[in-house]
Order: structure tokens, then sequence, then C-alpha cells
């Protein structure tokens, strides 16, 4: 231990008077510490669908393109680009100076293995790759992407902001099955010597990043790392995080516990905002391998047991967090398209236990799966246990911690939820990452393939193909339409209203904090 | 936790005096001490058993308009024939607007249903253990070796080990909690047993040809009798403690079950803005583990005398 | 003596190996795959072959213990599966806090218990015994998280006496370091306080008793040189021995603490790894808390000689 800290403390002092002698104007070293959502375990953006992990690829890694605070794509390690007029070849070329954390540039050869190994998981990916005939390389620094038939959507997938992201990383790093080498080209290192899961990660500074000349919005523009490191807190407890952050020990909370927010209202020293002002959306999603969720009329017996509101009110709390919404590509979004009356916004029992008369429900328990340590996620089990159970059901409520759940969640696809699987889940989703039918993962019906819960639905594929083939906004309204009351009908999950989650870091001395669907740690500056 | 207390009855070799069971009530009662013990128990035990009459709603029910609620609000419920009435949380709610008199009120029931089966499992499994270790030489050897190592593992590691390899349930956790506690009433068991083979009339049994079971049974049995109460009272003090633990470390019962510990790790999160959550079920706990101390520590005095100079 | 040193260090062999068996017992015993149960729960196929390998379980259980102890011996205590890093680095990380912690708290117990029992003894039957002996049944009776929560509801955040909750590491600084473990190490005292107390005061009761302290006192010393002298002095051995014992309340006692009291240290690695199934670290804990336990009570053993002249092995 000792030793250790010998070497660091020498190392500390080696990268110190290498900063002076670099350096002319030595200036204090400037350390963001934020407790973020959730602790990082898992350094694959690629592998898992954690936000967490999202967050850290944000960090770490850059993108072909962009969506600005508007959703509008820009470019971001493209410098130009070109669409051919059949819509059929897209050549990207890079901006100059990309480099990745070990010195050595961004190739074409790099993009392509990492759009691949997107494309091999993310269901966007998959189907950009399927209407995709090939990837070349023309030259080190720019890729033709050859197209079998018009695709609307390539932008727009390569700027997709959620979980999976099309992350640019080095070829070899691609290559592997999961990830380990944390080496990227973005605005920030990952310091893996000093990674401690459960305590703290920790970030530098890439002195080599060079941000575009744009100024920053959203997810595009120049990413201009602001402070020379930035830690990620481990606080399980989110009141011990509040404190520390009234006490000024840490710097920012990304999504404090909303039955905290008061004590942080309170004080005057702190600022309140949320990055992302659309917000995110719950979601109780069904198991369709497993009785008793693999029959329409049970799953539409459990949505009619659903009303928003009480979810709302026991995980948000505060109205001026949470809205009620049917719309299943959020409201406030260009698809958002109303729902005929109160479906999802009132419980009707009796009509429940009808369906689950008319289905032969054999009363044998459903699983329940609740995280217990996401606060925003923890109440959603008890609510949704109590309904469901008032509408005709016998429910088992199992607890877990989130990391268990998202481990358990991928084997429910063979495990019977009597053995340890699943009948539901719940979770929440950015609305950035629900807003049209292609992004929206959990309304694939690729059986074995699609997101957890595994449906089997042809048609809905048509429409997602139809959609993403459409060239124009109002073609895409009406086939979202379509596909929304398609959706409802299959039962493929139940929206359960939406909510928003201020972050919370010190006023006066945090600063620059973007308008983002998520919160972005470039831009931010420190006093 | 009120295991390292156990270790001083295991000290015992003697066999207690024995007394009318009416004098030693009489002694036992004349102490204030005692008698509040018995009447904090009696009053809790009254408390857990009466509950669905006391005025409490499902323990369970969800109710998100009132959630995080302070003690002494009213809300409006429905009444279950279509009208409303009003409630008042005299506890106040948690933040999924459960009413915490009840939980807390269901949930003694569940810390003395864990307590009283901890006490019967490890006493009967920790006589039956001793009464063989202490007769039969070669199971003696055997036995107290794995008796050593139980005890060298602080009991609550072991009980959250074996909480951890199960799936979470009432009587995975009954068995977690009794497994650690069975080593000291069998050494305590084991240690009369040794003595009481010493005494003239159990060798004179031996040498008349008495079966064992029988000179188990007949003559040295009720020796244990008294010490085992006494260790009893401390098992069911301790298992109760030792459940909330679990319970508030998250390795307990599944969190819907109303428990001390699982209302006290529900409040955790909130404690800073709504101390009550956590303050009335630690008040119910605190004072039934303080009955259990009080009437134990009594009844060790009165039944065992001896012992009762050595602490 | 030497002898007796060695006879006592050898007779902890058998009590570890035991722990060991247990251990190790606990996870073949109960039902399903150990590898399985292992690996976690996000681990491929392969991945649970390779750990199947690892562990040798195609061979005999009693190869697979002796492995398993051979590793142990050599200081692998395994890899986590939950932090993916060796057990043994993540306890070096984790030491400081949980060390500092029971130092301090065993620190608090002797200063305030062994006093408190020697006057309550010297008081037999005053208020001052009754004072005493109330707050030993109180202070044993009150779960250390409920007290854990109450100290700081009214010295944290009432008072505003001390932080909240947390640890600052020794590095930055006495004051942040002691004001951060002062609410807890009083916290985790309170119970071993009173068992102590209780102790102390009985067994200066005992001495008291004796002839020689009547001797002591005809010989004209004052009350107190013989009350700390002589009383004192004997009743030593019993109050070790329960200072020893007490160190598994301690244990135990950290294990809550450090979850009350949001300190990172073994007891929290201990709760995680249960929380997340983390079987490789729950059995080092378990191992490393028992042979402390085992280890400290052997030194208060030894510690008899040092105490009592008169012990001659």
């Amino acid at each position: 231990m000792q030793e250790r800290g010998l070497i660091q403390t020498l190392l500390g002092l080696a990268a110190t008077a290498a900063l002076l002698v670099s350096t002319p104007t030595a200036r204090a070293e400037t350390t963001l510490r934020i407790v973020m959502h959730s602790d990082l375990k898992i350094l694959d953006p690629t592998w898992t669908w954690a936000y967490i992990s999202r967050n850290y690829g944000a960090m770490v890694y850059d993108t072909l393109f962009a969506l600005d605070k508007d959703l509008k794509v820009q470019p971001q390690m493209v410098d130009t680009y070109t669409v051919s007029d059949d819509k059929l070849v897209y050549t990207f070329k890079l901006r100059d100076g990309l480099k990745f954390h070990d010195g050595a540039p961004v190739t074409a050869n790099d993009v392509i293995a990492s759009l691949k190994r997107w494309g091999a998981r993310d269901s966007w990916g998959q189907q950009l790759l399927e209407f995709t005939k090939s990837l070349d390389v023309v030259d080190d620094k720019t890729v033709r992407l050859t197209l079998r038939e018009p695709y609307a959507l390539v932008l727009e997938a390569l700027a997709k902001p959620g979980s999976l992201v099309p992350f640019i990383m080095p070829a070899r790093v691609a290559a592997d099955e999961q990830i380990t080498d944390t080496i990227g080209s973005g605005p920030f290192i990952f310091k893996k010597d000093e990674w401690r899961p459960g305590n703290k990660a920790v970030f530098v500074k890439n002195p080599d990043y060079k941000p575009r000349s744009e100024p920053a919005s959203g997810l595009a523009g120049g990413k201009v790392a602001k402070v020379d490191r930035i830690e990620w807190i481990s606080m399980p407890d989110p009141q011990t995080a509040v404190n520390a952050l009234l006490a000024g020990e840490i710097d920012v909370i990304e999504s404090p516990q909303h039955d905290l927010l008061p004590l942080l209202e309170a004080d005057k020293n702190i600022e309140l905002r949320a990055a992302s002002k659309r917000g995110q959306q719950y979601m109780l999603r069904f198991n369709f391998k497993f009785p008793p969720f693999n029959d329409e009329r049970v799953r539409q017996a459990a949505l009619a047991s659903l009303s928003q509101i009480n979810f709302l009110q026991a995980a948000v709390g505060s109205p001026k967090y949470y809205r009620t919404c049917q719309a299943l590509f959020g409201c406030g979004t260009p698809l958002a398209e109303k729902v005929e009356g109160d479906f999802l916004l009132k419980s009707d029992f009796a009509a429940s236990k009808n369906l689950l008369k008319e289905a032969r429900y054999d009363g044998k328990p459903i699983v329940i799966y609740q995280a217990t340590d996401v606060n925003s996620l923890n109440p959603l089990g008890p609510v949704a246990a109590q309904l469901l159970r008032k509408g005709g059901f016998n429910v088992d409520l199992q607890a877990m911690d989130w990391q268990t759940l998202i481990a358990r969640r991928s084997k429910g696809q063979t495990m019977a939820p009597a053995d340890g699987g699943w009948n539901i889940f719940l979770t929440t989703w950015a609305v950035e990452d629900i807003m049209n039918p292609i992004v929206s993962v959990a309304l694939s019906g690729k059986c074995d393939k699609a997101y957890y819960g595994w449906p089997c639905d042809e048609k809905i594929d048509a429409m997602r193909l139809d959609f993403a083939k459409a060239s124009d906004l109002a073609k895409q309204k009406k086939i979202a339409a379509d596909i929304q009351s398609h959706a409802y009908k299959f039962g493929f999950y139940a929206p359960l209203g939406e909510w928003t989650g201020p972050s919370a870091w010190r006023r006066g001395h945090v600063g620059g904090v973007l308008e983002a669907p998520f919160l972005v740690q470039w831009n931010i500056s420190k006093k | 936790m009120t295991n390292s207390l156990n270790v001083a009855p295991a000290m015992v070799v003697e066999t207690p005096t024995k007394r009318a069971p009416s004098a030693l009530l009489r002694g036992l009662f004349q102490n204030p001490a005692a008698t509040i013990g018995a009447t904090l128990l009696v009053l809790i035990i009254l408390v857990a058993v009466l509950a669905p009459y006391l005025g409490t709603l499902d323990p369970t029910a969800i109710d998100p308009a009132s959630r995080n609620a302070l003690p002494g609000s009213v809300s409006t419920l429905d009444n279950g024939v279509g009208g409303e009435r009003s409630y008042t949380h005299w506890m106040g709610t948690d933040s999924l607007g459960r009413d915490i008199y009840s939980r807390v009120l269901y949930g003694g029931r569940v810390s003395l249903i864990v307590g009283l089966s901890v006490a019967t499992l490890s006493l009967g499994f920790g006589l039956l253990i001793g009464l063989v270790a202490g007769y039969v030489r070669w199971v003696d050897a055997v036995v107290m070796r794995i008796m050593d190592g139980l005890m060298a593992i602080p009991s609550i590691l072991l009980a959250i080990a074996l909480v951890s390899l199960s799936s979470a349930g009432l009587g995975n956790v009954v068995v977690a909690i009794t497994i650690p506690e069975i080593p000291r009433v069998v050494r305590l068991v084991r240690a009369i047993v040794l003595s009481a083979r010493q005494e003239p009339y159990v060798e004179a049994a031996i040498s008349v040809g008495t079966r064992t079971p029988m000179i188990l049974f007949r003559h040295i049995l009720p020796n244990t009798i008294a010490p085992l109460i006494v260790q009893g009272t401390y098992v069911f003090g301790s298992a109760i403690l030792l459940e909330a633990i679990l319970s508030f470390l998250g390795a307990g019962t599944p969190p819907e079950h109303p428990t001390w510990g699982n209302i006290i790790a529900d409040g955790r999160a909130l404690f800073r803005i709504y101390p009550h959550t956590l303050l009335f079920p630690g008040i119910f706990l605190a004072l039934t583990v303080l009955g259990v101390n009080l009437l134990g520590d009594q009844l060790r005095d009165t039944l065992d005398p001896r012992l009762a100079k050595r602490i | 003596m030497a002898a007796f040193v060695i006879r006592r260090i050898l007779a902890t062999i058998p009590v570890l190996g035991m722990v060991a068996v247990i251990v190790f017992l606990i996870l073949r015993l109960t039902p399903g795959d150990p590898a399985t149960l292992l690996a976690g729960d996000n681990a491929t196929l392969a991945q649970i072959e390779e750990i199947r390998r690892h562990l040798g379980l195609d061979r005999s259980i009693v190869v697979q213990f002796v492995s398993w102890i051979g590793h142990l011996l050599r200081g692998d205590f395994g890899e986590s599966f939950f932090f993916k890093m060796p057990v043994a680095a993540l306890i070096a990380d984790r030491i400081q806090p949980t060390l500092s912690l029971a130092l301090m708290t065993l620190i608090f117990t002797i200063v305030i218990a062994v006093p408190m029992g020697v006057i309550a003894a010297n008081r037999r039957g005053t208020w001052v015994d009754h004072a005493v002996m109330t707050f030993s049944v109180g202070g044993f009776s009150i779960p250390v998280f409920v007290l854990g929560y109450l100290l700081i509801y009214v010295f944290a955040i009432r008072l505003n006496w001390f932080p909240v909750q947390g640890f600052k590491s020794f590095d930055a600084g006495i004051r942040p370091f002691l004001s951060h473990l002062l609410l807890p190490s009083l916290t985790l005292s309170v119970v071993y306080i009173a068992l102590v107390a209780r102790i102390a005061r009985a067994s200066v009761i005992e001495v008291l008793n004796e002839d020689y302290i009547r001797t002591a006192y005809s010989k004209g010393l004052t009350n107190r040189v013989v009350l700390t002298q002589h009383a004192l002095r004997n009743a030593a051995i019993p109050i070790v021995t329960v200072i020893g014992m007490g160190v598994a309340l301690l244990i135990g006692g950290a294990v809550v603490i450090e979850s009350v009291y949001n300190i990172p240290g073994l007891g929290r690695l201990t709760v995680d790894a249960v929380l997340s199934r983390d079987y490789p670290t729950i059995q080092a804990m378990v191992l490393l808390f028992s042979f402390i336990y085992v280890m400290i009570n052997m030194l208060v053993d030894l510690s008899y000689a040092v105490l009592d002249p008169r012990i001659r092995y």
C-alpha cells in the first residue's frame, strides 16, 4: 500500500513537473467531482445498454455525427460528407488531426470496424447494416457507405444519442468480444489505473483533442474540455450525495433523488436544472417467452390495470417533474401522437379481470423484478404489483439491485419465471431513445433478436421498415401513428408517463452545463 | 449482537440449584427490572398478535397520493363500499405512502415469529447435539471441533453469508440465523451433561445398567432446563436483532414484507427529512430487545445464581 | 511460558482449519453448481467452464479443498466477480477505514468502560451504580443502526457538530479524519462499553471481597490506590477476556455501521459482496474476519501471563 502510494506520488510529481515545463503559465489543476446516477462497472458501451456505460463512452469516444440541442443532425468527427443523387452512396471525410489517446490517427479502417461492431448489436445499427451493400475505405480519412436501397435515416442512425451509440474506437479494440481497452479519441481519457469500481472512476482532459470550431450545442459542436480532471464518485446513499454537495465536497449530482430535491431547492448555493428538457419515459415490459404474457389478452389485462399517475406520484412525487403521456414516441417530439380515451390513465380492474377470465389465467404468480438501488425505479415495482393484484393477477415481486436485474433479465429468455426468470420488469428511457420507431428498440418484434421480452411480431418490423424508407415527415408521422396503435393493440409494453430529473451543481462554481439528452461533461467549467 | 453475552452461560459447569417454580416466579417479579421487561414483552406480543384489530391498514398497501406524510397526518381512503373515510397516520407514511403504524405493528409479528422459531430450533438442535456430544466421546471430539469453527465466525457474517447463498425468504432467514446460534447452545448443554455425569446418582444409574437414552432423559435432561430457558431468552432477543440487521442491510426478508429492519431500511434514504420512518420501528425494536434483556438478566439471576455471580 | 505460547498458537490451527472447511462447504453444499454461483449472473457459458476448470471442480472434493487452501496460503483469495479484481487488492483498498474505526472504538471503550465499571463497583448500590447498570442494559438493547441514525440526527443534522456521513483518509489531515470517525466509533462503542463496563463492575466487585484488598485498606492505602493498583489489576483478566470476545461485536458492528455512515471499509465491502452475490469476496471476508477474531482471542489468552504474574505455564 505504502509503496504504491509512494510511486503514485512520484508519478504525480513527475506529471506536475512535465506540466510546468510544457505550460509556461502554470495554473492549479481543476477537478470536477460528480456523483453519477450509478456506478460505472462495464467499460464497453456497445455491449451493455446501461446509460452509465453510454455516458462513459461519450467521455472517451467520439462519434461521426451528433444531435444538436434541437435534435438536428450535425457532423462531429466528419469534416465533409456527400450523398449521391440516387441517395445510395454516402461519402464521409474525417476531420484533420483526429487522434486516439495512444497517439495513433483515426483512420477509415477504425470507422468501419467500429460501425460493424455497433451494427452487430444495436437494433438500429442492424437495420442500417441490412440496408448497406458495402462499407469501403476510400483513403485513410474517407469512408464510403453504399446502400442497397435508399434509407432515410442514415445520418440519424450515426448520430444516435442513446444506447447503443455508434462510438468510433480503434479497429483492434472493436475486434474484441468485450472491450477492456479504454483507448478512444474523445475529449477525455479514462484513467484505468485509478478506476475503483464501487468507489470512483477518473477521467483526465485529452490534451490532443481538436474540438470543432462551432460552439457546443447538445451533443454537437466543439467539445471543449474545460476541466483537467473529472472524478465520478460513487455514493450509493442518495442522502450522502446531497450532503456532500451542500458541503461542497462534490460539485455536481447528475440525478439527485426527487424526494431530496426540497433540500437542494432550499439552498441558494445550489443550481438545479435538467440537462434534458424532454426527460425520460417509464416502461413496463412483458416477457413474451413465458405464460401468461405470451397471450395478448393477458397483456391487455395488465395494461387495463395500470394507471400512469400512480407510478409517477410514487416515483417522482412533485407534478413539477412529471407528466402523464400516452405517446409511445414521447410527448413533445416530432412524432408525438395522441391516443383516444384514458387508456393507461385510469385503471379498469373489472376489464382486467374479465380479460384474465377469458384467457383462463391459471393464477400462477407473475414475477416482477424490482430494482431497489435505483431511486427512480425502486417505487415502480411495488406500484405495479399493487395495481396488477387489484386487476386479478397473482404477483411475486422480487427485489434486487439493478446490476443483478440487468444480468438476470437476459436469462429470462430461456429461464422460466418460477426458476428465477421474469414476467415483468420496469425501466426508464430517455425520450431521445424512443423518439422514433427505429430507435425505440422495445418495438422490435424479431423474437430472439428483439429487446428483452423477445416478442414475435412480423407486422411491426414491416411497418418500421416502411418508416425507415419514408421520405418526408408527413409520411413518417402517418406510419408512426399506425405503429403506435398497433403496438398498443399487440401490447409490446406499457408506457408509464414521463419525468424529468434535474441535475444539481454548485452555483457560481460550476458553469457551462449544456442542454443535451444527458449530462455531457465537456464545456463544463469549474471555478 | 447479544451473542457475546451468550458466551457467558457456556462457562457454567455446575448444575443449578433446584427450587420450587412458584418461588422462582415470586423471586423473579420482586425485581422491578424483570417486571418492566416482562410487561414490555407482553405488550409487544399483544400488539403484534392483535395488529388487525388495532385500527391498522393493509401494511403493504401503497398510496402514492399520501407519500412521506408526517405523523398525525390525515388522509382520505376508500372505505371499500364506494364511499370515503378519513384515516389518521399516527406514525406517518413511508415513501410509497404505506402506513407506518400498520407496518410497525405487523412487522412485530415477523420479528416475533423469527425470534421464536430461531429460539426453538437452536435450542432443539443444540440440546440434541449437546446431549449426544456430552455423552458419546467420539461424537464429542468431532462435533466440538465443528462448533469451535462455527463460533470463530462472527455470527452476523455467518448469517449473511448463509442468506447470500439462498433466495431471500423468511424460512431461509430463520435457518441462517439459527445456525450461528446452535454452537453456543451445544456448548452449554455439553458442559451440563459432562458435569452431571460425575454426579453420584448418574454414576449409580450407569452402574446398575440403565440404558443410555434413559439416563439422558431421566437424569440429565432436567438439569439443562433452567440454563436453556435463560439461554433461550437471549437467543430470542439476538435473533430479532439479527433479523433486523439482515433486513436493514438488504440481505434479509424481501423488502415487500413489513419487518422492522425493512421499514428502517426503507426509511434511511430520506431520514434527514423524514426521520419518523426510522424512529418508530427503531423504538419498537429497541424496546423488544430491552424487554428480553431485562427479563433474561433477571431469569439468569434467579434460575442460575452461580452464573449470575460470574457476570 | 514459551511452551504455553507455542501450544496456544498451535491450538488456533484446528480452529482456523475448521473455519476454512465451513466456509468451503457453505458454498459447496448449497444446491446448484458452485461454478455458476461463482461466475455470477452475467457470466457466459465459456466463463463458467473456465471457472470450473480453474477451481478444478472435476476433481475430488478433498483435492479441491487442498488446492483452495494452497491458494489461500499464498495470499490468493481469488478474483472478485463483481469488481473484476483480486480480492486481496480490494481488501488492501478498504482496510484503512475499518482499521481506524476499530481502533478508535477500542480506545473509546477502554477509556470509558473500565473507569465506569470500577466506579460503579466502588459505589455499589448508589445511584452511580444504578446509572451505569441502566446504561449497560440500555446500551445493549438499542440496535446499533438505530443508534447510529439517532446520533447522526442529533449531532450531525440538528447540532451540526459533525459531518453527516462518509470517511476521510488520514492523508486528508487529522481534523477531517477525526471528525468523520468520531460519531461512527462512538456509535459502535456503546454496545461494547455496555458489555465491558458490566464485566468490569462485576469482576472488581468480586476482587473487592478478597482478603488482600482488606489488608491493603488496613495498611492505610487510599481508596484510589487500592482500586487502581490492586483491584483493577486483579480484575483485569475477565475484562481483557470480554474485550477479546467483544471483537465479534466489533466486526458485526462494523458491517452495519459502515453502511449507516457510508464508510468505504471492509464491512461495506462485505455487504456489497453479499448483495451482489460476489462469492469469492464473501468467502474471503468471512475467512479474514474469523482469522482476526481467532488471533485476537489468542493474544488475549497470551496476555493472561503478563496480567497475572501468578499464572505460570
